[in-house]
């Protein structure tokens, strides 16, 4: 909330659904690219169960307000990671992910991430049409700011669904990416606005149910 | 009927291909009309283009070093031709370094504006890249049709707000939105409005002024006594405008529109030597 210069909620907590690219298009009813000196100012309300989503945005004096309707938030998968049942945890600097992601081998249908006390200590593998691919990261590396890895896991995700992701470690200093007990991949992106303000951006996993351990 | 021009100051050759460029950019096809002391690009509101209409004119004297023509015949010292802008904008992307460009009217097989770019060269003779560009003569019977539209009876006129600000608003719009509506009053207050079922936007500017027209031959720009609050609107197709928008290369010196509320939207582009007038009719 801290990235806001007012914030006030009334209730403990407001949800709703809202389509993406029309909340787009109206933050940047201004375009995109702003000249030097000129700012936008932004004002969001909501009113509460059933009201549109109000923005009023303003810059050189021009005034232009949005009203988005909201609809009926969907169900939250709840992915029950708690923080407790961590089983591996490393924190990197993204710098170091960016490269590897970008270069992910796309024919994979997964990636494999392997996490462990041991060597090879953090492993992300792909098996494409040309073949396998393994990148992996000493613990003593540069980029490791934190390495707690207690158990040796691997496990694999559709990389369609972690691809996404990318856009936010584009944008971060740092991620952390833990796994439970269930293979459950937790990846937090700690991103930096332009004043200096921190946020973040959680990314939930599952893994590829139809490889067990036993098959690796 | 003849006609052969020629450019040789850059800063023309640039000005007179930025003008054909915007008007690529609202015309697939239109029509070309000179006289001895002006150009003209024309198009006239024909159902196919959705009923848009353009009128571009142009002081020959400020681009052309030489300048002749003539028409097809004494009393009718015109001549009228159909083209495609785009063909004549990419011809003159050649001659963005050019000394001199050359335009003339040929008929060898068939009716073409001959543009000659002469580029220079490390040789002693320059290089010439020559572009035929295909025109269909336009006979005097059709001329009636590409008559200069007169201002309408307009309810409101107001001067355009900065238009770099229109465009990103109109462009962002444009993804939400088929139409748009445009509102004004006399108080210099314009509004642009969108309005779906996902979503409504209105983008409010203040303080543009409005634009004094002399009452000529009696006929009074906008009703006596019209409440100042009051807004006329029209609700057009957005693309149109967008493309409008998105042609001006450079700032124009002065922009306005008239609105007929329900009718039209008229839209007036003042650069220094050149008057582009753009006319969008309401959606039904």
């Amino acid at each position: 909330a801290e990235i806001f210069q007012e914030f006030a909620v009334q209730e403990e907590s407001v949800t709703f659904r809202i389509n993406l690219s029309v909340l787009l298009d109206c933050l940047t009813i201004f375009g995109t690219s702003s000249l030097p000196g000129t700012s936008t100012a932004l004002r969001m309300c909501y009113c509460g169960y059933g009201y549109p989503l109000m923005l009023f945005l303003e810059e050189g004096g021009v005034v232009t307000v949005c009203k988005i309707n909201t609809q009926e938030p969907d169900e939250l998968l709840d992915f029950d990671f708690c923080s407790t049942k961590v089983v591996n945890k490393i924190i990197l600097q993204s710098e170091g992910l960016r490269e590897a992601f970008a270069e992910l081998d796309m024919t994979s249908e997964v990636l494999q991430v392997t996490m462990s006390p041991d060597k090879p200590y953090f492993r992300l593998s792909t098996f494409g049409n040309a073949g396998s691919a393994h990148l992996d990261y000493p613990r003593d590396s540069d980029l490791m700011e934190a390495f707690h890895c207690n158990q040796t896991q691997t496990n694999r995700y559709k990389i369609s669904l972690l691809k996404p992701s990318a856009k936010a470690l584009a944008l971060s200093c740092k991620v952390s990416i833990r796994t439970d007990a269930q293979g459950f991949l937790s990846l937090q992106y700690m991103i930096r606005n332009e004043d200096g303000q921190i946020c973040f951006v959680e990314y939930y996993c599952c893994p590829d149910e139809d490889i067990t351990e036993a098959e690796l | 009927m003849r006609f052969r021009a020629k450019i040789v100051d850059l800063a023309c050759l640039n000005h007179f291909s930025r003008i054909i460029n915007t008007i690529a950019k609202l015309a697939k096809t239109c029509t070309l009309r000179l006289t001895d002391s002006k150009l003209y690009f024309i198009l006239a509101d024909k159902v196919a283009n959705g009923g848009v209409s353009m009128w571009c004119d142009l002081c020959q004297g400020n681009f052309f070093d030489e300048f002749q023509m003539e028409g097809v015949a004494a009393e009718h010292n015109e001549i009228y031709l159909e083209l495609v802008p785009e063909n004549l904008s990419r011809a003159l992307k050649t001659a963005q370094s050019a000394k001199a460009v050359k335009i003339k009217l040929t008929n060898k097989h068939c009716p073409c504006l001959r543009v000659a770019v002469e580029l220079p060269s490390l040789s002693s003779s320059s290089r010439i890249v020559t572009h035929d560009i295909p025109v269909g003569v336009i006979p005097r019977r059709l001329w009636n049709d590409f008559r200069e539209p007169s201002v309408p009876d307009f309810d409101v006129s107001i001067y355009l707000p900065m238009l770099k600000t229109m465009k990103s608003v109109v462009e962002r719009m444009k993804n939400l939105s088929n139409s748009i509506v445009i509102e004004a009053n006399l108080s210099g207050e314009m509004n642009l409005k969108i309005e779906t079922d996902l979503v409504s936007v209105t983008t409010h500017f203040k303080e543009l002024g409005n634009p004094p027209w002399a009452s000529e031959d009696g006929c009074q720009s906008s009703a006596p006594g019209r409440d100042l609050e009051s807004m006329a609107e029209a609700r057009i197709d957005i693309k149109k405008l967008q493309q409008l928008l998105a042609g001006q290369q450079v700032n124009p010196t002065k922009a306005l529109c008239n609105i007929v509320s329900k009718r039209i939207v008229h839209f007036i582009l003042l650069h220094e030597d050149v008057s582009l007038q753009y006319f969008i009719p309401a959606l039904a």
